[in-house]
């Protein structure tokens, strides 16, 4: 039996993320979902899932609200090298800093910055809210067996801002709205996706059952 | 550009049940909100909306039953209006799966309320719902003012407020998205209010939803590409069966608009 954690700090709607992937560890067989605030219950996990919506600087605080818990990622996932999938804000808290009302430092692992979407067209609304196509930029063992470009899949996306990645290498895939978006990001054990896999219908779900079957 | 149009079918429930009947050849309760849901998912439905009419408090809390019995099915974007009154309404509402809540008197009554539920749960998933209906009196204030005005209580009580500089006011105050609906169009059949929709949808930065009135297919296409929406709400021409989700979907592309038109999971293959 192995274990998913999905880390619960207060930021955001935990049920329909853990109902997605409670639905593909079922179709899989012997992978156990937990939503959990404890530091504990995260180290003990086989791979770690971190969400998050709403704004950079709330929910990094939230994150640091949880006594231990950065400490137990830093030594599960940089240290440990466990299968990490960071989503929508879970995805940012990656980045160097965020630039949302202030500049806050986030976990550091993907160096860059999370940055206002200014689109070519200032006709196109903020935030981008709904369906795009995203284009992978380098192949990746999450971004498996999904069809991508003009005639790909969609993937649900609702940010306002992006992380703008300092090496390209680290960018796995974009979606464009007025210029290229990063849409997913990644290194080593690290993955993460700006959209919701969580409210991606078949997109998503693949994603989903790629991670848990993700061996870095 | 390829975000696409969303189409987004909307379920009036109330308690537990959905209103009006839906026509889906497969269900086996057409009453249940959670298999027509299911349905609409299945169908290819961008979102999904849940307007709660139910009056009672009682009737209240079975919205909450449903929205979580929905997210155990449905991988989409769901957003829930009607009653929407206190953060306290829209923890409950986000816990049980909800992804966006959307408020009408409660924003209309307190503007704050609104600041206040958007610094809470951020912007992304603070729906206004804006009702407006043209004005019946002079036009109040001059010649700046729009011809529209807001409407609470499903369009019977108006409020003298300028539907547009609302509108303006609401994302100010971190509206994410705006519903706006004509009150005057809502269940008519006559097509959107697009004049409405589009000089509110060109005044603002958020997405625009255009809801109220749908009867024809072109309707749809209408909304977008005059009133300028980002995505279309329609409820009865999905309901009585007049049109399946596919074929409005294939319509719009037909028209010009872009929509997603996916696979489904099992139809992408694992070697």
């Amino acid at each position: 039996m192995s274990s998913v954690a999905i880390i619960d700090y207060g930021a955001g709607n935990l049920h329909s993320a853990a109902k997605a992937f409670e639905r593909m560890a079922r179709a899989l067989g012997g992978v156990d979902i937990l939503v959990t605030a404890d530091p504990e219950q995260v180290r003990q996990a086989d791979r770690i899932m971190l969400p998050g919506v709403g704004a950079f600087a709330d929910c990094k605080a939230g994150l640091d609200a949880v006594l231990g818990m950065i400490e137990v990622l830093e030594e599960q996932v940089i240290r440990g090298g466990k299968p990490f999938l960071g989503v929508c804000v879970g995805m940012q808290l990656m980045a160097s800093e965020g630039r949302e009302k202030a500049v806050t430092a986030g976990l550091g692992w993907i160096p860059g910055a999370v940055e206002r979407i200014r689109p070519s067209d200032p006709q196109l609304k903020i935030p981008h809210m709904g369906w795009n196509t995203i284009t992978k930029t380098r192949p990746h063992a999450l971004l498996e067996g999904i069809p991508d470009g003009p005639d790909g899949l969609h993937a649900y996306f609702v940010h306002s801002y992006h992380l703008v990645t300092e090496d390209d290498a680290m960018r796995i895939a974009i979606t464009d709205y007025g210029g290229a978006l990063t849409a997913c990001v990644g290194r080593d054990n690290l993955f993460g996706a700006q959209f919701h896999p969580e409210k991606s219908q078949a997109l998503g779900l693949r994603l989903i059952d790629n991670f848990l079957r993700w061996t870095p | 550009m390829t975000l696409k149009t969303r189409l987004i079918p909307c379920l009036d429930v109330m308690n537990g049940r959905v209103v009006k009947g839906v026509q889906f050849v497969d269900l086996r309760d057409a009453g249940d909100p959670v298999e027509a849901a299911m349905a609409y998912d299945a169908a290819g439905a961008d979102e999904l909306t849940f307007l709660d009419i139910a009056a009672s408090h009682e009737g209240r809390d079975t919205i909450f039953d449903v929205v979580a019995r929905t997210a155990e099915h449905c991988f989409m974007p769901v957003t829930v209006g009607g009653g929407v009154r206190t953060i306290e309404d829209i923890r409950k509402l986000l816990l049980a799966g909800a992804d966006k809540v959307a408020i009408n008197s409660a924003a209309v009554n307190d503007p704050d309320f609104i600041s206040r539920a958007a610094d809470k749960f951020g912007n992304q998933c603070i729906v206004v719902s804006v009702d407006a209906k043209q004005r019946l009196t002079e036009r109040v204030g001059g010649d700046n003012r729009s011809e529209w005005e807001i409407f609470t209580h499903g369009g019977r009580k108006p409020t003298g407020i300028d539907a547009v500089e609302f509108a303006a006011r609401m994302v100010e105050r971190g509206a994410g998205e705006l519903l706006v609906t004509s009150m005057d169009r809502d269940g008519t059949k006559s097509g959107f209010d697009l004049k409405l929709t589009r000089t509110i949808a060109d005044a603002v930065e958020v997405p625009v939803i255009a809801s109220g009135g749908v009867g024809s297919l072109q309707d749809l296409v209408d909304g977008v590409v005059e009133g300028h929406a980002s995505a279309v709400l329609a409820a009865s021409i999905f309901h009585f069966g007049t049109f399946t989700i596919g074929e409005a979907k294939q319509y719009l592309r037909d028209h010009g608009v872009d929509v997603r038109m996916d696979k489904a999971l099992q139809e992408l293959a694992r070697p």
